[in-house]
Protein backbone atom coordinates (compact mmCIF):
# COMPACT_ATOMS: atom_id res chain seq x y z
CA UNK A 1 0.00 0.00 0.00
CA UNK A 2 2.83 2.58 0.56
CA UNK A 3 3.44 2.24 -3.27
CA UNK A 4 0.11 3.74 -4.15
CA UNK A 5 0.53 6.35 -0.98
CA UNK A 6 3.70 7.14 -2.23
CA UNK A 7 3.32 7.79 -6.09
CA UNK A 8 2.39 10.90 -7.80
CA UNK A 9 5.68 12.45 -9.36
CA UNK A 10 7.72 10.96 -6.30
CA UNK A 11 10.26 8.06 -7.99
CA UNK A 12 11.48 5.49 -5.43
CA UNK A 13 15.59 5.73 -5.02
CA UNK A 14 17.51 3.72 -6.58
CA UNK A 15 21.06 3.23 -6.29
CA UNK A 16 22.79 5.73 -9.43
CA UNK A 17 25.74 3.47 -9.71
CA UNK A 18 23.43 0.38 -10.27
CA UNK A 19 22.22 2.37 -12.92
CA UNK A 20 25.53 3.67 -14.78
CA UNK A 21 26.70 0.12 -14.20
CA UNK A 22 23.54 -1.56 -15.72
CA UNK A 23 23.82 1.08 -18.58
CA UNK A 24 27.62 0.10 -18.92
CA UNK A 25 27.35 -3.35 -19.38
CA UNK A 26 24.51 -2.76 -21.71
CA UNK A 27 27.15 -1.05 -24.00
CA UNK A 28 29.87 -2.95 -23.39
CA UNK A 29 27.65 -6.19 -24.49
CA UNK A 30 26.50 -4.39 -27.49
CA UNK A 31 30.11 -3.21 -28.62
CA UNK A 32 31.14 -7.49 -28.48
CA UNK A 33 28.11 -8.75 -29.74
CA UNK A 34 28.24 -5.72 -33.07
CA UNK A 35 32.24 -5.14 -33.52
CA UNK A 36 31.38 -1.91 -34.98
CA UNK A 37 29.97 1.76 -33.56
CA UNK A 38 27.39 2.42 -35.99
CA UNK A 39 25.91 -0.80 -35.68
CA UNK A 40 25.89 -0.25 -31.67
CA UNK A 41 24.34 3.12 -32.17
CA UNK A 42 21.60 1.80 -34.03
CA UNK A 43 20.80 -0.65 -31.95
CA UNK A 44 20.83 1.68 -28.64
CA UNK A 45 18.23 3.84 -30.78
CA UNK A 46 16.12 1.19 -31.21
CA UNK A 47 16.18 -0.14 -27.46
CA UNK A 48 15.51 3.50 -26.53
CA UNK A 49 12.84 3.85 -29.15
CA UNK A 50 11.04 0.79 -27.52
CA UNK A 51 11.65 2.08 -24.29
CA UNK A 52 10.15 5.50 -24.90
CA UNK A 53 6.94 4.04 -26.81
CA UNK A 54 6.22 2.39 -23.32
CA UNK A 55 7.42 5.31 -21.05
CA UNK A 56 5.42 8.18 -22.38
CA UNK A 57 2.19 6.11 -21.23
CA UNK A 58 4.13 6.09 -17.13
CA UNK A 59 4.56 9.84 -17.93
CA UNK A 60 1.68 11.16 -19.14
CA UNK A 61 -0.31 8.77 -16.28
CA UNK A 62 2.04 10.52 -13.22
CA UNK A 63 3.04 13.58 -14.84
CA UNK A 64 -0.78 14.80 -15.31
CA UNK A 65 0.43 16.82 -18.33
CA UNK A 66 -2.06 17.88 -21.37
CA UNK A 67 -0.74 18.19 -24.81
CA UNK A 68 1.46 20.94 -25.77
CA UNK A 69 0.10 23.43 -27.90
CA UNK A 70 3.64 24.12 -29.81
CA UNK A 71 7.25 22.60 -30.19
CA UNK A 72 8.12 25.26 -27.42
CA UNK A 73 5.52 23.89 -24.63
CA UNK A 74 6.97 20.30 -25.71
CA UNK A 75 10.71 21.16 -25.03
CA UNK A 76 10.11 23.01 -21.91
CA UNK A 77 8.15 19.85 -20.99
CA UNK A 78 10.83 17.20 -21.98
CA UNK A 79 13.16 19.58 -20.20
CA UNK A 80 12.05 20.25 -16.68
CA UNK A 81 9.25 17.72 -16.11
CA UNK A 82 10.65 14.57 -18.07
CA UNK A 83 13.97 14.52 -17.65
CA UNK A 84 13.33 15.66 -14.05
CA UNK A 85 11.16 12.68 -13.38
CA UNK A 86 13.29 10.50 -15.11
CA UNK A 87 17.50 11.09 -14.68
CA UNK A 88 16.99 13.75 -11.87
CA UNK A 89 18.29 16.71 -14.23
CA UNK A 90 17.05 19.49 -15.96
CA UNK A 91 18.90 20.15 -19.24
CA UNK A 92 18.76 23.86 -20.07
CA UNK A 93 17.36 25.13 -23.56
CA UNK A 94 19.00 26.74 -26.23
CA UNK A 95 19.76 27.21 -29.70
CA UNK A 96 16.18 27.81 -31.41
CA UNK A 97 16.24 27.87 -34.54
CA UNK A 98 14.50 30.92 -36.44
CA UNK A 99 11.28 29.06 -37.40
CA UNK A 100 11.19 27.33 -33.77
CA UNK A 101 11.26 23.63 -34.97
CA UNK A 102 14.85 23.11 -33.93
CA UNK A 103 15.89 23.44 -30.54
CA UNK A 104 19.01 21.70 -28.40
CA UNK A 105 19.22 20.83 -24.57
CA UNK A 106 22.23 21.17 -22.72
CA UNK A 107 22.92 18.84 -20.27
CA UNK A 108 25.67 19.54 -18.07
CA UNK A 109 25.81 16.18 -16.24
CA UNK A 110 24.72 13.29 -17.65
CA UNK A 111 23.80 10.30 -15.80
CA UNK A 112 24.63 7.65 -17.79
CA UNK A 113 28.14 8.42 -18.19
CA UNK A 114 29.07 8.85 -14.72
CA UNK A 115 33.02 7.24 -14.22
CA UNK A 116 32.57 6.16 -18.06
CA UNK A 117 35.76 7.14 -20.58
CA UNK A 118 35.53 6.37 -24.23
CA UNK A 119 38.42 4.37 -25.27
CA UNK A 120 40.22 5.25 -28.81
CA UNK A 121 39.41 2.21 -30.57
CA UNK A 122 35.31 3.13 -29.93
CA UNK A 123 35.58 6.93 -31.26
CA UNK A 124 32.16 7.01 -32.81
CA UNK A 125 30.66 5.66 -30.94
CA UNK A 126 27.58 7.28 -29.46
CA UNK A 127 27.52 5.84 -25.74
CA UNK A 128 24.46 7.76 -24.83
CA UNK A 129 22.70 6.83 -27.95
CA UNK A 130 19.43 5.00 -25.84
CA UNK A 131 18.00 8.78 -24.88
CA UNK A 132 17.46 9.55 -28.22
CA UNK A 133 15.66 6.61 -29.41
CA UNK A 134 13.39 6.89 -25.73
CA UNK A 135 12.58 10.94 -26.83
CA UNK A 136 12.30 9.89 -30.20
CA UNK A 137 9.77 7.12 -29.77
CA UNK A 138 7.88 8.48 -26.81
CA UNK A 139 7.44 11.91 -28.46
CA UNK A 140 6.05 9.88 -31.90
CA UNK A 141 3.43 8.40 -29.38
CA UNK A 142 1.86 11.76 -29.20
CA UNK A 143 1.88 12.32 -33.15
CA UNK A 144 5.13 14.17 -33.15
CA UNK A 145 8.39 13.13 -35.87
CA UNK A 146 11.43 14.17 -34.02
CA UNK A 147 14.59 13.85 -35.31
CA UNK A 148 17.25 13.68 -32.19
CA UNK A 149 20.55 13.64 -32.32
CA UNK A 150 23.49 14.39 -30.00
CA UNK A 151 26.04 16.96 -31.21
CA UNK A 152 28.32 17.48 -28.52
CA UNK A 153 29.68 14.67 -25.82
CA UNK A 154 31.33 15.51 -23.04
CA UNK A 155 32.82 11.61 -23.39
CA UNK A 156 34.36 12.77 -26.46
CA UNK A 157 36.14 15.96 -25.18
CA UNK A 158 33.34 18.60 -25.60
CA UNK A 159 32.73 20.58 -22.40
CA UNK A 160 28.98 20.10 -22.08
CA UNK A 161 26.82 17.76 -23.68
CA UNK A 162 24.38 18.92 -26.24
CA UNK A 163 21.18 17.02 -27.77
CA UNK A 164 19.49 18.80 -30.98
CA UNK A 165 15.72 17.98 -31.36
CA UNK A 166 14.24 18.89 -34.50
CA UNK A 167 10.44 18.83 -35.36
CA UNK A 168 9.63 17.29 -38.76
CA UNK A 169 5.76 16.74 -38.61
CA UNK A 170 3.13 15.87 -37.31
CA UNK A 171 1.95 12.28 -37.44
CA UNK A 172 -1.84 12.81 -38.81
CA UNK A 173 -2.20 8.79 -39.53
CA UNK A 174 -4.38 7.26 -36.31
CA UNK A 175 -4.85 10.35 -34.53
CA UNK A 176 -6.61 9.92 -31.58
CA UNK A 177 -10.39 11.33 -32.19
CA UNK A 178 -10.93 15.03 -31.00
CA UNK A 179 -7.59 16.54 -31.97
CA UNK A 180 -7.72 18.62 -34.70
CA UNK B 1 -34.02 -16.05 -24.28
CA UNK B 2 -30.71 -15.44 -24.44
CA UNK B 3 -29.98 -16.99 -20.94
CA UNK B 4 -27.44 -19.97 -20.32
CA UNK B 5 -26.84 -22.06 -17.13
CA UNK B 6 -23.74 -20.10 -15.53
CA UNK B 7 -23.62 -22.43 -12.45
CA UNK B 8 -24.76 -25.56 -10.63
CA UNK B 9 -24.65 -26.20 -6.95
CA UNK B 10 -22.55 -23.25 -7.06
CA UNK B 11 -19.84 -24.57 -9.19
CA UNK B 12 -19.28 -22.56 -12.63
CA UNK B 13 -20.26 -24.71 -15.90
CA UNK B 14 -17.52 -24.71 -18.21
CA UNK B 15 -19.57 -24.29 -21.85
CA UNK B 16 -21.53 -28.06 -21.81
CA UNK B 17 -20.05 -29.84 -18.75
CA UNK B 18 -20.03 -29.17 -15.49
CA UNK B 19 -16.85 -28.09 -12.67
CA UNK B 20 -15.80 -31.42 -12.49
CA UNK B 21 -16.49 -32.30 -16.40
CA UNK B 22 -19.78 -34.08 -16.67
CA UNK B 23 -22.18 -33.08 -19.38
CA UNK B 24 -24.80 -30.91 -17.77
CA UNK B 25 -27.86 -31.97 -19.43
CA UNK B 26 -27.11 -35.47 -18.15
CA UNK B 27 -26.29 -34.49 -14.89
CA UNK B 28 -29.68 -32.16 -15.00
CA UNK B 29 -31.83 -35.24 -15.76
CA UNK B 30 -30.70 -37.64 -13.66
CA UNK B 31 -33.44 -37.67 -10.57
CA UNK B 32 -30.03 -38.80 -8.51
CA UNK B 33 -28.57 -35.46 -8.41
CA UNK B 34 -31.63 -33.44 -6.78
CA UNK B 35 -32.36 -31.18 -5.62
CA UNK B 36 -30.22 -29.13 -7.75
CA UNK B 37 -29.62 -24.99 -7.67
CA UNK B 38 -28.88 -23.95 -11.28
CA UNK B 39 -27.88 -19.94 -11.73
CA UNK B 40 -29.18 -18.97 -15.14
CA UNK B 41 -28.07 -15.56 -16.52
CA UNK B 42 -26.63 -14.13 -19.31
CA UNK B 43 -23.51 -15.20 -21.10
CA UNK B 44 -20.23 -13.51 -20.27
CA UNK B 45 -18.63 -11.56 -23.57
CA UNK B 46 -16.22 -13.78 -25.35
CA UNK B 47 -12.93 -12.10 -26.22
CA UNK B 48 -13.80 -12.03 -29.78
CA UNK B 49 -17.17 -10.23 -28.92
CA UNK B 50 -15.49 -7.93 -26.74
CA UNK B 51 -12.45 -7.05 -29.62
CA UNK B 52 -15.61 -6.84 -31.70
CA UNK B 53 -17.58 -4.81 -29.93
CA UNK B 54 -14.87 -2.85 -28.53
CA UNK B 55 -13.64 -1.96 -32.69
CA UNK B 56 -17.14 -0.68 -32.97
CA UNK B 57 -16.90 1.62 -30.02
CA UNK B 58 -13.52 2.76 -31.21
CA UNK B 59 -15.39 4.05 -34.74
CA UNK B 60 -18.53 5.62 -32.86
CA UNK B 61 -15.85 7.50 -30.79
CA UNK B 62 -14.82 8.77 -33.35
CA UNK B 63 -18.01 9.87 -34.88
CA UNK B 64 -18.96 11.51 -31.60
CA UNK B 65 -15.87 14.58 -32.64
CA UNK B 66 -17.16 14.95 -35.91
CA UNK B 67 -20.48 15.27 -35.11
CA UNK B 68 -20.14 18.29 -32.62
CA UNK B 69 -21.29 21.16 -33.82
CA UNK B 70 -18.02 23.02 -32.05
CA UNK B 71 -14.58 22.75 -32.69
CA UNK B 72 -12.03 20.29 -31.37
CA UNK B 73 -14.85 18.33 -29.73
CA UNK B 74 -13.47 15.31 -27.81
CA UNK B 75 -15.00 11.60 -28.75
CA UNK B 76 -17.98 10.19 -26.76
CA UNK B 77 -16.71 10.30 -22.78
CA UNK B 78 -20.13 9.11 -21.57
CA UNK B 79 -22.61 6.73 -22.54
CA UNK B 80 -25.88 6.13 -20.31
CA UNK B 81 -28.71 3.41 -20.42
CA UNK B 82 -31.41 2.73 -17.78
CA UNK B 83 -29.46 -0.20 -16.74
CA UNK B 84 -25.38 1.23 -17.12
CA UNK B 85 -23.30 3.66 -17.63
CA UNK B 86 -20.33 3.59 -20.17
CA UNK B 87 -17.36 5.90 -19.54
CA UNK B 88 -14.60 6.40 -21.63
CA UNK B 89 -10.90 8.34 -21.62
CA UNK B 90 -8.84 8.57 -24.37
CA UNK B 91 -5.06 9.20 -23.34
CA UNK B 92 -3.27 11.75 -25.36
CA UNK B 93 -1.45 8.75 -27.60
CA UNK B 94 -4.74 7.27 -28.38
CA UNK B 95 -5.39 4.47 -26.05
CA UNK B 96 -9.55 4.24 -24.59
CA UNK B 97 -9.63 2.84 -21.65
CA UNK B 98 -13.65 2.18 -21.19
CA UNK B 99 -15.40 1.02 -18.04
CA UNK B 100 -19.04 0.12 -17.64
CA UNK B 101 -20.93 0.97 -13.85
CA UNK B 102 -24.00 1.13 -12.21
CA UNK B 103 -25.33 4.85 -13.36
CA UNK B 104 -24.96 5.71 -9.54
CA UNK B 105 -21.75 4.77 -9.44
CA UNK B 106 -19.39 8.01 -8.55
CA UNK B 107 -15.93 8.33 -8.85
CA UNK B 108 -15.45 6.71 -12.16
CA UNK B 109 -12.86 9.33 -13.34
CA UNK B 110 -10.41 8.95 -10.70
CA UNK B 111 -10.94 4.85 -11.04
CA UNK B 112 -10.02 5.21 -15.04
CA UNK B 113 -6.61 7.44 -14.27
CA UNK B 114 -5.81 5.06 -11.57
CA UNK B 115 -6.54 2.35 -14.81
CA UNK B 116 -4.09 4.16 -16.58
CA UNK B 117 -1.18 3.81 -14.01
CA UNK B 118 -2.08 -0.06 -13.31
CA UNK B 119 -1.74 -0.18 -17.15
CA UNK B 120 1.57 1.67 -17.40
CA UNK B 121 2.66 -0.04 -14.74
CA UNK B 122 1.85 -3.96 -14.88
CA UNK B 123 1.58 -4.34 -18.74
CA UNK B 124 3.74 -1.49 -20.40
CA UNK B 125 6.60 -2.56 -17.93
CA UNK B 126 6.54 -6.05 -18.11
CA UNK B 127 8.72 -6.36 -20.81
CA UNK B 128 7.21 -9.57 -21.74
CA UNK B 129 3.88 -8.18 -22.90
CA UNK B 130 3.77 -6.57 -27.04
CA UNK B 131 1.79 -3.81 -26.84
CA UNK B 132 -1.77 -4.14 -28.82
CA UNK B 133 -2.13 -7.71 -27.69
CA UNK B 134 -4.28 -8.37 -25.31
CA UNK B 135 -2.88 -8.19 -21.53
CA UNK B 136 -2.46 -11.66 -20.01
CA UNK B 137 -0.51 -10.37 -17.17
CA UNK B 138 -1.47 -11.35 -13.71
CA UNK B 139 -0.29 -8.82 -11.58
CA UNK B 140 -2.40 -6.56 -14.35
CA UNK B 141 -5.45 -8.47 -13.42
CA UNK B 142 -4.94 -8.72 -9.28
CA UNK B 143 -4.07 -4.84 -9.11
CA UNK B 144 -6.92 -3.71 -11.27
CA UNK B 145 -9.24 -6.08 -9.34
CA UNK B 146 -8.09 -4.31 -6.41
CA UNK B 147 -8.37 -0.90 -7.82
CA UNK B 148 -12.10 -1.67 -8.99
CA UNK B 149 -12.89 -3.22 -5.06
CA UNK B 150 -11.93 -0.15 -3.76
CA UNK B 151 -13.52 2.25 -5.97
CA UNK B 152 -16.92 -0.06 -5.77
CA UNK B 153 -16.50 -0.67 -2.02
CA UNK B 154 -16.90 3.87 -2.23
CA UNK B 155 -19.97 3.86 -3.30
CA UNK B 156 -22.82 6.38 -4.95
CA UNK B 157 -20.68 9.01 -3.18
CA UNK B 158 -17.15 8.20 -4.06
CA UNK B 159 -14.02 6.88 -2.33
CA UNK B 160 -13.49 8.99 1.03
CA UNK B 161 -17.60 9.06 1.79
Amino acid sequence: MSRQAGRGTESKKMNSELFTLTYGALVTQLCKDYENDEDVNKQLDKMGYNIGVRLIEDFLARSNVGRCHDFRETADVISKIAFKMYLGITPSITNWSPGGDEFSLILENNPLVDFVELPDNHSSLIYSNLLCGVLRGALEMVQMAVDVKFVQDTLKGDSVTEIRMKFIRRIEDNLPAGEE
Amino acid sequence: VGHAVLAINGAEVNGRLTADGKDVLEFLSNPANYPVSIRFGRHRLSSNEKLMLASMFHSLFAIGSQLSPEVGSSGIEMLETDTFKLHCFQTLTGIKFVVLADPRQAGIDSLLHKIYEIYSDFALKNPFYSLEMPIRCELFDQNLKLALEVAEKAGPFGPGS
